[in-house]
């Protein structure tokens, strides 16, 4: 994997050390631009050495293109040297999840089925993202096709957690998560479709926000699940993931599944506090045995917010156990269906064959990891023609079930907190079986089944200092409420915890 | 436990070449994850109509106006094969 | 010997009549060079997705509400899946339990009777690229690739080649006179598979079916489907059994061939599209469509067979477009006498139409009223049907409407009987040898007799006048 070499510090009055730049986070950095404080350059040459000195241990990039970085940069500072609005995220430097299209930007998906392949057309969300002046840096590190829980499943290059290189980052969006937990980027775009983004924010202590399904058009998401599918932000703060959220979310045309709703407004919510908000606990989601350190983590969230204001609820979600086996019919089926284009005939790898049949299941077998056959093969499966009513038709009545029961539950509630993992990160490699993995998600799946916006928020750690976070679930489109909720969690907390720099 | 035939089926109609431990190894995983999703069956959804969608949208409809398409070699740049502006694959015999 | 009825039913893929694809913006067009009409979306590109062509949607419904079908709301987009290079997604985009339209009925005229054929659905689907082959290797060429189409699937209510062949063309006609197709044969715009089985006349149950594929031309339909229902027959009587198959016609060779096949049968492994949310008509949109349904073919060519005493034949050929109808209409509309309706389309079909030489009504020289006025100045006896022709020659040249070329050219038939007869009787006269031989028993020289006088009078007399008098005097010796 391309390493890049420390690019040559710009002519600069005020001597800006790269420390100076991390941990100002994308609103306060974007800020310094637009107010010439800064230029986008400096910004981008000071994350660029920065992800040159510490990547190599993390793995949170596949690749980086400083070229482009900078030349982005330098339109940035022409622009508000011109006078011009360079937008509201002027210099922000944005790592963006490998399974997102980048326009002339190496995008793999995390496979090697698409290794070189160069997308001709740009996704909606970065799009909206350079609009609004970030600049992107690179593609970051993922579960391939953003299947799986821990990055674990990441042919090119592994992903390690910052606060412990032996553990996982979480996944799908591993290196997401991680670029914001090391600093190397302000913003990130990750994608959630069963706890992908706020799994891995959970587990290196960053923000991640998945918006209500159909907020953020998917025109460029390369598809895992289309009805699960989200892209969403992540950040060290909930502001910066409320402002990238504001800028990417909107109605576009070329998703049919994106929503025609009112902007979500968030950076204007932030600031509302929790006075009077009803905040549900789910029995289903703090089970006797769930582990005593995540249990104690959020029953301390819950007193934060209630000293701010909230009250507690108790609710149930009665279908929550059937999540699980209902995500895992509806997602591979959907998986299945979405990777057949992967054939070797049009772009990705091609293996050698005489053969039609051959050349198929070669560039296939090849091209796609274990993990992905695993879902192919279950998603071909459960829609066989006689096994479509047992699965995937009975998955989608069930999942029918699972959404009513959060409808029931925001009757008595204005939004759910929850644990969003089982465990804090654990050992890379310790998790061998599938199946074992599939169950550490049971805390996120059911949000991405119901369709409902979720925000991940740092909150406390283990007794080792492993990053433990929370998560607010709520109402469709009512994204402001989580993050209104996750401002007094911040607020609580204190200043952002940062793992330990290397020696 | 999945006979390895039909794991052999489904790998076919997946257009998956497996080797023999990933066929053995597949049908032991396959097996465990269907016994995961067999407790679906215990819920009651009579009545229950499938969920498609998360918010009640309906399909929205394009304007039938041309936009440009691509260069045919933007097409074509990362085809692995190709002769005459097309993509070449080995020849499709009739009745595959 | 049994006495063996055929069972058909076929199944058509219309291409719409769209400038776009149906789930991108890339333009249709025929003809272009390869892999210049595509987008992420046709290419199948990571990260693409569809988005669904609104006049796709109006074309179908506009086929649906004209064949009576029960227009489903909401419906929905499947994806059907299998591996092909022609097939970008590795699945087709259509529709599966969720079809738009249902049971409607397309009216087909065949051998002298009104039948009606029944359709069991019309759905909405995408088509695939193009496969070419050269040895070894085969091309795929995508410019086709997410072509709107309809498939128009029939119930097996057709009972021979003959009648599966004119409800081809009935749907052919009804595409075009719709506007939801071109119908443009040589592009391949209506593409048919059959399905065929036999069975002893009378049987309560269908036999075994077979579908017959790549009938790519309108003649080779009926074809494909006799050779099948022969192949059928004489395998059974034979002693063999008709295996349930799927059969490729080769119209040069003028047999089929089965398909080999690994699998039985493919499983499509149906899925609801995620990408694609459920797909309403409005009722208001339902309305619109069957209150701008024009009066369809079928009943035309019932109204012009009772209404303007048309023959089958002509009815049909004045109703094999929407255009040609309509102008029969107009100009029927603005004759004096509707009586001379038969006429008027006779003019239609002989003369208006060899002027045309193949260039569609619209292009037609003479207006519909323009015609009509023509017609009345023939029937009304002011000119005979010949220098009617001349007229019509005069119109298209000068654009001046009939009555006023005939005045100004002094066309007008000779009627006077005062005159014609001391012009016959001169004529008589003159050729003394042929009275002779006439009233010897020759009476083909009438012709000669009557022809001089037409000559005389430099065509102008009346006909049937002078063919009358000729004879009268010709018969009187004195």
């Amino acid at each position: 994997m391309r390493r890049p070499s420390a690019p040559t510090r710009s002519r600069c009055q005020r001597c800006c050390a790269v420390s100076d730049l991390v941990g100002l986070g994308a609103r306060e950095l974007a800020r310094r631009v637009r107010a010439r404080e800064l230029s986008a350059r400096e910004v981008t040459v000071g994350f660029l050495e920065r992800i040159a000195a510490r990547d190599g241990a993390i793995g949170a990039y596949l690749r980086v293109s400083p070229e482009r970085a900078l030349a982005e940069a330098d339109r940035v500072d022409q622009t508000i040297a011109r006078g011009d609005d360079a937008g509201p995220l002027a210099g922000v430097p944005v790592g963006v999840k490998d399974v997102i299209v980048t326009e002339g930007l190496e995008t793999t998906a995390g496979s090697k089925i698409l290794a070189g392949w160069v997308p001709p057309y740009q996704s909606t969300a970065v799009a909206r993202l350079r609009a609004a002046g970030a600049i992107v840096l690179g593609k970051t590190n993922c579960d391939e096709f953003a299947m799986g829980s821990s990055n674990e499943h990441a042919p090119y290059l592994p992903c390690r957690n910052p606060w412990d290189l032996t553990r996982v980052p979480g996944g799908s969006s591993g290196g997401s998560a991680a670029a914001i937990a090391a600093d190397l980027a302000a913003l990130t775009l990750g994608t959630d479709t069963g706890g992908s983004i706020r799994q891995p924010a959970g587990f290196c202590g960053v923000v991640g926000l998945k918006p209500t399904y159909g907020r953020v058009s998917r025109w460029g998401a390369i598809a895992f699940a289309s009805s699960l599918d989200q892209i969403g932000p992540m950040a060290a703060s909930v502001g910066d993931a409320a402002l990238a959220l504001d800028v990417i979310a909107g109605l576009d045309p070329r998703d049919a599944t994106s929503l025609d709703a009112a902007a979500p407004n968030l950076v204007a919510a932030l600031d509302g506090g929790v006075r009077g908000l009803r905040i549900g606990l789910a029995r289903e989601y703090h089970p006797a045995q769930l582990d005593g350190e995540i249990a104690a983590a959020v029953r301390a969230a819950a007193a934060a917010l209630v000293s701010a204001g909230a009250t507690l609820v108790d609710v149930s979600l009665p279908h929550t156990r059937y999540a699980g086996p209902a995500y895992y019919v509806i997602a591979p089926a959907e998986a299945a269906s979405n990777l057949a284009r992967y054939d070797g005939v049009r772009y990705g790898h091609r293996a050698a064959a005489r053969d039609l049949d051959t050349l198929y299941a070669r560039s296939r077998g090849e091209g796609f990891g274990a993990e992905v056959k695993r879902r192919v093969m279950i998603g071909n499966y459960v829609l066989r023609a006689g096994s479509y009513d047992a699965y995937y038709r009975k998955a989608q009545q069930v999942r029918a079930l699972v959404r009513r029961d959060f409808d029931e539950a925001f009757t008595q509630c204005d939004a759910l907190l929850a644990p969003i993992a089982p465990t804090a990160a654990f050992p890379i490699g310790s998790r061998a079986n599938p199946v074992d993995l599939y169950l550490g998600d049971v805390f996120t799946l059911a949000c991405n089944l119901a369709g409902l916006p979720g925000l991940a928020v740092p909150w406390g750690a283990t007794a080792t200092g492993l990053p433990i976070g929370v998560q607010l679930l709520g109402r469709p489109l009512d994204e402001a409420t989580l993050c209104r909720a996750g401002v007094v969690l911040e607020h609580a907390q204190g200043p952002r915890r940062r793992p330990p720099e290397p020696a | 436990m999945l006979p390895r035939d039909e794991v052999i089926a489904i790998a076919h109609l997946a257009r998956l070449a497996l080797s023999d431990d990933e066929l053995e190894a597949l049908r032991g995983e396959l097996s465990a994850i269907l016994g995961h999703v067999a407790a679906l069956a215990e819920v009651d959804t009579t009545g229950v109509e499938p969920m498609t969608h998360a918010m009640p949208v309906t399909l929205r409809l394009r304007d039938d106006v041309v936009e440009a398409p691509l260069p045919v070699e933007v097409a074509l740049a990362d085809a692995p094969a190709q002769r005459a502006d097309a993509f070449e694959v080995p020849a499709v015999l009739r009745g595959e | 010997m049994t006495d063996w009825e055929p069972v058909i039913g076929l199944e058509v893929h219309v291409q719409l009549a769209t400038a776009t694809k149906a789930f991108s913006p890339s333009p249709v067009q025929f003809g272009a060079p390869p892999n210049t009409l595509t987008d992420p979306t046709v290419l199948a590109l990571p990260g693409a997705l569809p988005s669904f062509n609104r006049a796709a949607l109006a074309a179908a419904l506009r086929l649906g509400v004209a064949t009576g079908s029960r227009i489903r709301t909401p419906c929905r987009f499947a994806r059907k899946h299998y591996f092909y290079p022609d097939l970008p997604k590795g699945y087709q985009i259509s529709q599966y339990d969720e079809p738009l339209c249902e049971d409607g009925a397309v009216e087909v005229w065949h051998a002298g009777a009104h039948t009606v054929v029944r359709l069991q659905r019309i759905h909405l689907e995408e088509d695939a690229g193009k496969l070419n082959h050269d040895g070894a290797w085969s091309r795929v060429d995508l410019n086709r690739a997410g072509v709107p189409l309809c498939e128009v699937v029939t119930a097996p209510d057709l009972r021979s080649a003959d009648q599966a062949f004119a409800y081809m063309k009935a749907l052919h006609r009804l595409v075009r006179w719709l506007g939801v197709c071109e119908g443009d044969l040589e592009k391949g715009h209506l593409r048919c598979d059959a399905n065929v089985s036999v069975r002893p006349r009378g049987a309560p149950d269908f036999g075994t079916r077979v579908e017959l594929k790549n009938i790519n031309s309108f003649r080779f339909v009926k074809a494909a489907i006799e050779h099948e229902i022969a192949r059928q027959i004489r395998l059974i009587e034979s002693g063999g059994t008709v295996e349930r198959q799927t059969r490729l016609w080769d119209g040069a060779a003028g047999v089929s061939e089965a398909m080999r096949s690994k699998e039985e049968i493919a499983d499509y492994r149906y899925l609801p599209d995620p990408d694609l949310p459920p797909l309403v008509i409005s009722d208001d949109e339902l309305a619109a469509a069957k209150a701008a349904l024009p009066e369809l073919p079928a009943h035309r060519l019932e109204r012009f067979m009772r209404d303007y005493q048309l023959a089958f034949d002509d009815a049909d050929l004045l109703t094999g477009e929407r255009g040609l109808a309509d102008y029969l209409d107009a100009a029927v509309a603005a004759l004096a006498e509707p009586t001379r309706a038969r006429t008027l389309a006779s003019w239609i079909t002989t003369e208006l139409l060899r002027e045309l030489a193949g260039r569609p009504i619209e292009a037609s020289p003479v207006a519909p009223a323009a015609l009509a006025e023509l017609i009345d100045t023939i029937e009304e006896g002011t000119i005979s049907g010949k220098i009617g022709k001349d007229v019509l020659a005069r119109m298209i040249a000068s654009g001046d409407g009939a009555r006023a070329i005939v005045a100004r050219d002094g066309l007008r038939q000779i009627s006077d009987q005062g005159a014609l007869t001391t012009l016959a009787a001169e004529i008589l006269a003159g050729n003394a040898r042929q009275v002779a031989a006439y009233r010897a028993g020759n009476g083909k020289l009438l012709g000669f007799f009557v022809g001089a006088l037409m000559k005389a009078t430099a065509g102008r007399a009346n006909p049937q006048l002078a063919s009358d008098l000729m004879k009268k005097l010709l018969a009187d010796p004195t």
